[in-house]
């Protein structure tokens, strides 16, 4: 087992375990009640498919560490989600952006991952995509309905892609863990996905009359372990009951 | 003396025994959760499938297909778990369907197999368990569990769920 694999399947992991629990702080706070159930369902199928990509992790890490181990026991500087998944859920119009952003990289991520050479994750990848699906549908209405409606709704969509846009790039950015992991078939080079992806958002921003702005410089850090301040502290209220209670049991 | 080893119909037979908890008119067999069953001397192996990765059944589903098998005493019972092929809608029977719209969720349709088109609305409407109307319209994709969508019928002004067909 290879530590390129280990590390590309945390990636994975992370990125949905994190945006997982970002959306499950929206549970009991939903602007109306179908999007309070909507967004608590996004959160379980994320979350659901973080505890089979960790535990498939921790299988081949060979270590003994389960999903818990790895979700619980591990401190910001050892998570590898890309830093759009952390940043806090804002009002509902950045939830939503950030969420269209991470499902089409997710649904185009997983598509290819179904034809990796290790059958458990393309096994896994297969049921994601069904479940991705879903949530394109789902956060690409929004963006439309937020973008071209009220004067309101339009200027905070505007502002939500304005402050997440610079969070995009990493999503793409491919390192010699990603190189490695494609070389063998594993896994698959991040930055192919770049050019379907921006198709489609272009798409959807043209339909929502949002507009993209001028970024030169794109954030980068969560990959390698160097996140925002905002990962320790939801990681904080996230594991203080595992770590507070070692190995309990009800 | 030991009794012959049941068939796979007859384990098929006590698993249909089991309900899901959150459809309480479909047994796992019915739903396509189990995969397949087997017996031997060295006692059961059930092979089953998640519906949604996230699906918190699970669990529950397991236990009570321990429960099932251990009144039949056939000694141990091992559950695995698979994700490949993923599960679908296609495989619950026509005889399920009618039984989940008997019981008031609209049954799934065929499964969307459609390359991503993220803005298009499905286009036929799904009919209100109640009244049988097609004039229903899609509150939200999501419901009170992953597997269902929440609908309206206007014909008789009935909130209704829809098993979402994937």
């Amino acid at each position: 087992m290879s530590d390129a694999a280990f590390t590309y399947l945390l990636r994975l992991g992370d990125d949905r375990l994190v945006l997982g629990h970002r959306l499950s702080e929206w549970c009991g706070h939903g602007p109306i009640l179908e999007e309070d159930i909507a967004l608590a369902n996004v959160a379980l199928d994320l979350i659901g498919e973080a505890t089979l990509l960790l535990k498939l992790a921790g299988q081949l890490e060979g270590n003994g560490r389960n999903e818990d181990a790895l979700a619980y026991l591990r401190d910001a500087i050892d998570y590898r989600n890309a830093l759009l998944t952390e940043l806090p859920i804002g009002d509902f119009a950045v939830t939503i952006v950030r969420q269209l952003f991470f499902s089409v990289f997710s649904l185009l991520q997983m598509e290819a991952l179904q034809r990796s050479t290790n059958a458990d994750l393309a096994g896994i990848a297969a049921k994601a995509v069904k479940e991705a699906r879903y949530h394109v549908r789902h956060s690409a209405q929004w963006v439309v309905t937020l973008g071209d409606g009220t004067d309101e709704s339009h200027a905070r969509a505007q502002a939500a892609v304005d402050d997440l846009w610079r969070y995009t790039g990493e999503l793409f950015m491919a390192d010699a863990v990603d190189q490695a992991v494609a070389a063998d078939g594993f896994g698959v080079d991040p930055s192919v996905f770049a050019e379907p992806w921006r198709e489609q958002i272009d798409e959807i921003m043209r339909r929502a009359t949002l507009t993209i702005p001028p970024v030169a410089y794109m954030q980068r850090g969560g990959r390698d372990g160097r996140h925002t301040e905002h990962l320790g502290h939801m990681l904080a209220e996230m594991q203080i009951v595992a770590r507070s209670n070692p190995g309990a049991t009800w | 003396m030991r009794r012959a080893l049941p068939s796979r119909e007859e384990l098929l037979e006590i698993l249909d025994t089991v309900k899901d908890p959150e459809v309480p008119v479909l047994s796992v067999v019915e739903l396509g959760i189990v995969r397949d069953v087997a017996a031997s001397d060295a006692g059961v192996v059930v092979t089953i499938t998640p519906t949604y990765s996230g699906c918190p059944a699970m669990h529950e589903i397991e236990t009570e297909i321990r429960r099932a098998l251990a009144l039949e005493a056939l000694g141990p019972v091992e559950i695995r778990t698979t994700y490949s092929p993923a599960w679908t809608t296609d495989w619950m029977t026509s005889a399920a369907k009618e039984k989940l719209e008997a019981y008031g969720i609209a049954p799934p349709g065929p499964a969307d197999t459609s390359e991503l088109v993220p803005l298009r609305r499905r286009s036929a409407a799904i009919r209100c368990p109640y009244c049988k109307s097609h004039d229903t319209t899609q509150k939200s994709a999501f419901g009170s569990t992953a597997c269902k969508a929440i609908w309206f019928c206007n014909e008789c002004r009935q909130p209704f769920e829809e098993f979402k067909a994937i």
